[in-house]
């Protein structure tokens, strides 16, 4: 086995995770099968349902905007820097130049360029927010990234405020060469600051959560949440089990595994991740906390 | 010299072929003239200029991927060797206090030129026994946590920090991911940013993602000529890019990996210059000069507070990374 062989798995194990995670809707655009249970899904009842499958709680991955919506008091959240946009520093080419990549996806999404930054209030505490959207180029931190992320903090910081991620990225986006890896550091020396001023910060480690991402802000939260079956880790599975030739076990890296072994605080189906987050901001605001 | 050479005949690159075929040249004009009592002396001296001259050549255009392969040579000086080189007294420290003594780490405390610092860095083996003790410079979480753990040593008593890189990368394997390797790294940024003592790193061979990353927080980067510092290997880049491992020579060339590229990007401070033909042709002539590089950088740095020291590496940092804002 070469270090090329793992390579080349961990692409193709890649391409595996993503699709089996897509939302497979149906021809006639009103169902939607479950990638889990394979039950045919009603989409009003699914979005109902916080994306979650009624039949067997399987979690399907949803967009930030999405998320935004699930987590925040209705009408409070006000966006940030939504201006940021990727550049493209090296002038980076594969199959397909960096730009086109990013202009499709701008196209397709949004502004968002894989975060969105913003204010709002959960259950009536006013915190600062950013979202990461797995579906802008598979959630990879650029710079742009990474300055929404930094910017983020900073204002939670100068405003008091507790600071919410919620994190979904494969790491680094490696069409900005080193410059990605450095926004690990970028991220982490902002946070660290934030603590040195007694701030709050949680994190909510949605599916998938791994790499650069992983091993840089995503796991400094003073609190660490995942939903059902996330998928969290530092390097691919398929990588892993190249390297020591042998398989791992099924719930290798989901959050559930995690749990087992000290990486996280708690897991919180989607439906209750709300009340969750308000009672935590709640009991360090010095508030008495109500059971949701 | 015969096995010498022979030893390093069988790492011979292939973009280092034209220069073999000269040597070869010369290694039969010395037979025969020892065979036939003659003097070839001049022609020798022609021929070994003539190797002089094709190693600056080839060596003065090196492609990317080909700085890759110098970096990866296995006879390329390890961190040990450079910290044997450039400091006295190393006193090596173990484990991470909390179950392990990860090997592919190493660190302790040295002095260099008179004054006492902290070391810590990637440690590939030196032969194949070595390497699978240092587990080829692939840490794992608790390699991160003894870091860390010396890391504190050196804010508690002062003491400026030099951490040497060169890892493929941090360990992917189950057991790594169960004791937390993402957190055991994100942790090392954490601290690392705020510690209150000169951090300098130099990247000596391998600067792979975040597990050089994981050391690699600091107010210098210096880089070793031939290094590269890269988010993903070249192969891992062109594997999920390319959806083809082959293009590792089209990636790396696209990720803008070398010491060049870094400079340019405000990554790297400083470029260290290796001897002819790379580091491990001449460890000790690379030690000098990395010694020569790094006392101006650690001298100037001892000379600010603690508080000026963080502030500004904080704002290194933050000012890292390239992105528009429409207004
Ligand atoms: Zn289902």
């Amino acid at each position: 086995m070469t270090l090329r062989d793992w390579f080349a798995d961990r692409a193709r194990s890649r391409q595996l995770v993503d699709s089996d995670r897509i939302r497979r809707e149906m021809p006639d655009g009103l169902w939607t099968k479950c990638n889990h249970c394979s039950a045919p899904l009603y989409n009003k009842d699914l979005e109902a349902n916080l994306q979650v499958c009624p039949k067997c709680g399987y979690h399907f991955r949803v967009s930030a905007w999405t998320r935004i919506g699930q987590l925040v008091d209705e009408g409070t959240f006000s966006q940030t820097h939504a201006s940021i946009r990727s550049t493209d520093p090296l002038g980076f080419v594969d199959t397909k130049p960096y730009k086109v990549r990013l202009e499709e996806s701008y196209d397709r999404l949004g502004d968002g360029d894989g975060v969105i930054t913003g204010a709002a209030d959960i259950e009536g505490t006013t915190i600062q927010l950013a979202v990461m959207d797995f579906a802008f180029m598979g959630g990879s931190m650029g710079s742009a990234v990474g300055e929404k992320i930094t910017r983020t903090i900073e204002d939670a910081h100068e405003a008091h405020r507790p600071l919410i991620i919620v994190t979904a990225s494969g790491g680094a986006r490696m069409q900005e060469g080193t410059l990605s890896l450095m926004q690990m550091a970028k991220t982490s020396s902002a946070l660290a600051q934030f603590a040195e001023g007694g701030g709050l910060y949680l994190a909510i480690l949605a599916d998938p959560t791994t790499g650069g991402v992983s091993a840089s802000f995503a796991t400094l939260a003073d609190i660490l949440i995942s939903e059902p079956a996330a998928v969290i880790g530092f390097a691919g599975r398929r990588v892993i089990e190249q390297t020591i030739r042998q398989k791992a076990p099924p719930e290798f890296q989901t959050a559930e595994w995690l749990l087992k072994y000290g990486a996280l605080d708690m897991i919180v189906p989607r439906s209750s991740l709300r009340p969750m987050l308000g009672q935590l901001l709640r009991m360090h605001a010095g508030q008495p906390a109500t059971v949701a | 010299m015969e096995s010498s050479r022979l030893t390093s005949r069988k790492l011979v690159f292939d973009f280092e072929r034209p220069i073999v075929e000269i040597e070869d040249e010369i290694e039969e004009f010395k037979r025969l003239a020892a065979q036939n009592e003659v003097n070839l002396d001049d022609e020798i001296a022609r021929l070994t200029e003539r190797v002089t001259a094709a190693r600056q050549t080839i060596y003065r255009q090196l492609k990317p991927v080909q700085r890759v392969q110098v970096a990866r040579h296995p006879s390329r000086p390890s961190a040990l060797d450079y910290i044997q080189n450039i400091c006295e007294g190393f006193v090596e420290l173990h484990g991470d206090r909390q179950g392990y003594d990860d090997r592919a780490i190493v660190g302790g405390l040295a002095s260099f030129e008179g004054r006492t610092i902290v070391v810590v860095a990637n440690q590939k083996g030196r032969d194949t026994k070595d390497n699978i003790m240092r587990n080829f410079g692939m840490a794992h979480p608790e390699g991160y946590r003894k870091a860390l753990r010396l890391f504190r040593h050196a804010g508690k008593f002062g003491l400026p920090v030099l951490t040497l890189i060169d890892t493929p990368g941090a360990y992917p394997g189950i057991e790594a991911e169960q004791r937390g390797q993402s957190a055991a790294i994100a942790l090392n940024l954490f601290e690392m940013s705020r510690l209150p003592v000169p951090i300098v790193s130099v990247v000596i061979g391998e600067g792979s993602s975040g597990g050089a990353m994981g050391i690699g927080v600091s107010d210098r980067i210096l880089m070793l000529e031939h290094s590269y510092y890269a988010v993903i290997s070249p192969e891992g880049c062109a594997a999920i890019l390319w959806k083809d491992p082959s293009k590792a020579k089209m990636a790396a060339e696209a990720m803008g990996i070398t010491a060049e590229d870094l400079l340019r990007l405000g990554i790297a401070d400083e470029i260290i210059p290796e001897p002819l033909g790379g580091a491990h042709q001449d460890p000790l002539a690379a030690a000098h000069n990395l010694k020569a590089a790094l006392g101006p950088h650690l001298a100037e740095l001892s000379r600010l507070g603690a508080y000026e020291l963080v502030e500004r590496r904080a704002a290194k940092y933050r000012a890292m990374g390239r992105f528009i804002e429409e207004f």
